[in-house]
């Protein structure tokens, strides 16, 4: 799996050169949000904006108001907590081309439960004219800002750093309100089929690498999975979202990195509701608790955001057990070099390493 | 806005003459403070209810502003105010706020931001005053569907940002500023704030923020009156002396008299490059209608208690009236003449 480092840092800088309306709020962790880049080469457009959310958020709605296109960059739970106020009324409700760009989404920083964004979705998703996108690998991450820039309101953006693993084919950009469809180690009957699965599993962010190596490995099991890797949470309207939830015989599974109130599970379910689904749901994620500090691959098998949470509740609404071991799942590699990950009818087989885990002067 | 009808005088062109034929601008902000005070405990009778106060503290304030210091064009928008326009959002493409009663915005002009929302009726009033605002316009008033709310926000008259949660307005406007930096704007901003927002965070994290990057062309004006919602500010939690607190975190700042149009208007002249100007202004929230004072500390939001005491300020009220004898149950389009317009009336009686 190739494992792409920093590329926000690079497509920011990118993504700004032509745009010179574009500018970078930060809030004292401009490198640990990897928008240095941007600052050294683009100064006269970078703003310090010290450690002082609320100044920050009601200050880029300003700017916005003038026709500029603030970008802030801090951690997302200091977005959404410390200035989720400013953000509902000084940018929200006007309905400002803002940009939040929040690093280190749920349980993916040691720095305990103070950094851990785990109802920053439920937040931002209760605001009306927000947007909200999730990155799931460094293919969304090179992509996500021209999604969002061409979205008129403000735009809250789950975003990766650090070494980034690439999921997805370079060449295929995230799209707004498009689900990706994953096919890993789908047979070509499974993918010829048209309609009608046992299970549809909906994963998001981070957790997608974990689906898809549940997805392989249920899929040699014989289950017919539907996988859909979750970028835009809201608007959650997605006619490719609706289809896999109404086909799946069995019922759907949620992988999320956030609690299971107010994210992705909880959309999915409003959603289910709404169509008259009437199958089982499984929420996966942080049940109503919360995290504390440790790396990222102990506290995804602790709170059951793993391959093997995935494997389990779909076992349950099968009601039989499949014999899969982590051993297995940690075996399976969800982007394998050489031919186009996400394509039909391929089994991975090359061992992963260990994830990397952040270092503890990343915090 | 682009619909309306810009039929609204520009202030600073208008008004009284100094016995040797100059422009007598002081006078103008002294009887537009009056028409401001009179319109509003005029709509407190009527509905039993208003922010009297703040009207009485910040009258001379806002007319110094609107008279003398700020440099806007003539108003954009309806004399009469539209219905509610909806809230901004994709499906609302026609939004506007209600920044054009201020005039258009254009790099060389003026903007104005209005942050202590609760005062509203004492902006409107003063749209009324200079003529920006029809004043049957008050008629609509916390009426429902109306933009002429109670807490204003911006799709109200006269207001640009939605500052309802208090000490937002400044960052906001420090944003604005900024931008217009950047764009090379050469128009100054005005930020029009109330003491009991120096208890906020955010107000001081604005103004660390400006004093950083150089934003100078933000003045604030203070309406100090010393009172908030639950009382006296002695009482709530003491904030004085506001200048030094706001020169510890790097911007400027003045005390003025804030019922002296020339000590603000002075104030605002000393302006020092690369430093936001905060100007506190030190006002009496009983000011032009000492009868309020009789009600203690219960000033936030008037209501009269009994009959008699409505009767007494109905006279007080007749007495700021110009013939002394407007007849009760007369609509607002009683108090209609726009005193800018009316060269010639009294001066105030403060």
């Amino acid at each position: 799996m190739e494992l792409v480092t920093r590329p926000h840092a690079r497509n920011l800088v990118r993504f700004s050169a032509d745009k010179p309306r574009i500018v970078v709020l930060s809030a004292d962790l401009t490198a640990s949000c990897e928008a240095d880049d941007f600052r050294d080469s683009y100064p006269d457009r970078f703003l310090s904006m010290g450690m002082a959310e609320q100044n920050m958020v009601s200050f880029a709605g300003g700017m916005a108001r003038e026709g500029f296109f603030p970008h802030i960059h801090t951690f997302a739970v200091f977005i959404c907590r410390r200035a989720f106020d400013q953000l509902a009324m000084s940018v929200a409700y006007p309905n400002l081309p803002v940009r939040f760009c929040g690093f280190l989404p749920g349980i993916t920083t040691p720095g305990g439960v103070t950094h851990q964004a785990v109802d920053d979705l439920a937040l931002m998703r209760a605001l009306p004219n927000m947007t909200v996108l999730e990155c799931g690998d460094a293919t969304d991450v090179e992509s996500v800002l021209d999604v969002a820039h061409a979205i008129p309101g403000p735009v809250y953006i789950r975003c990766l750093r650090g070494q980034v693993p690439r999921l997805f084919p370079a060449d295929e950009p995230m799209r707004a309100g498009h689900a990706r469809v994953l096919r890993h180690g789908a047979s070509p009957d499974a993918v010829a089929r048209e309609s009608g699965c046992d299970v549809t599993l909906l994963t998001s962010g981070v957790c997608t690498e974990e689906g898809i190596r549940a997805a392989i490995a249920l899929r040699k099991r014989g289950v017919s999975v539907d996988h859909l890797h979750v970028s835009t949470l809201k608007p959650f309207c997605d006619a490719r979202v609706d289809a896999a939830l109404t086909s799946a015989a069995k019922g759907a599974v949620v992988l999320e990195n956030h609690s299971v109130i107010g994210g992705l599970g909880s959309a999915v379910a409003e959603r289910m509701a709404e169509l008259g689904c009437g199958r089982k749901l499984v929420r996966l994620g942080l049940k109503d608790v919360y995290a504390h500090g440790a790396s990222k691959g102990y506290l995804m098998r602790k709170y059951g955001l793993d391959a093997g949470a995935v494997v389990r509740a779909v076992e349950e609404l099968l009601g039989k057990r499949l014999g899969i071991c982590e051993d297995e799942l940690t075996a399976l590699d969800p982007a394998p070099a050489g031919p186009r990950s996400g394509g039909c009818g391929r089994n991975g087989e090359v061992v992963l390493g260990s994830l990397p885990s952040v270092k503890a002067e990343d915090l | 806005m682009t619909t309306g009808n810009p039929t609204n005088q520009d202030p600073g062109t208008r008004g009284a003459r100094s016995p040797d034929g100059r422009p007598d601008w002081p006078a103008d902000v002294r009887r537009v403070a009056l028409g401001i005070r009179r319109r509003v405990l005029d709509h407190t009778l009527r509905n039993n209810g208003g922010y009297l106060s703040q009207a009485c503290s910040s009258a001379d304030a806002l007319a110094t502003l609107y008279v003398h210091l700020m440099k806007l064009g003539q108003s954009v928008a309806p004399a009469v105010p539209l219905p509610f326009p909806g809230v901004p959002g994709p499906d609302n493409p026609g939004y506007s706020t209600g920044a054009g009663y201020n005039g258009p915005h254009e790099p060389g002009l003026d903007r104005f931001f209005f942050s202590p929302v609760h005062y509203a009726l004492v902006l409107y009033s003063t749209l009324i005053e200079v003529g920006r605002m029809a004043p049957e316009g008050l008629a609509q008033f916390n009426r429902d569907g109306s933009s002429v709310e109670l807490i204003g926000a911006e799709h109200s008259p006269g207001h640009e940002v939605t500052a309802g949660s208090l000490a937002q307005c400044l960052s906001q406007a420090a944003g604005v500023a900024m931008a217009r930096k950047l764009k090379g704007d050469t128009g100054h901003n005005w930020v029009f704030m109330s003491d009991g927002e120096f208890q906020e965070g955010q107000t001081f994290e604005a103004i660390a923020a400006m004093a950083w990057h150089k934003i100078d062309n933000v003045t604030v004006l203070v309406d100090a009156n010393a009172q908030q919602c639950d009382g006296a500010m002695s009482t709530v939690m003491e904030i004085d002396p506001i200048a030094e607190r706001v020169r510890a975190f790097g911007g400027t700042a003045a005390d003025v008299d804030g019922h002296d149009p020339e000590a603000i208007a002075a104030a605002a002249s000393a302006r020092v490059p690369g430093k936001p100007l905060v100007i506190v202004c030190h006002t009496d929230p009983c000011r032009g209608i000492p009868l309020l004072a009789t009600r203690g500390e219960k000033l936030h939001y008037v209501r009269f208690k009994s009959a008699q005491e409505e009767a007494v300020f109905r006279a007080v009220l007749s007495e700021m009236t110009q013939d002394g004898n407007r007849p009760d149950g007369a609509d607002a389009a009683a108090l209609s003449s726009p005193a800018v317009l009316g060269a010639g009336k009294p001066g105030g009686r403060e």
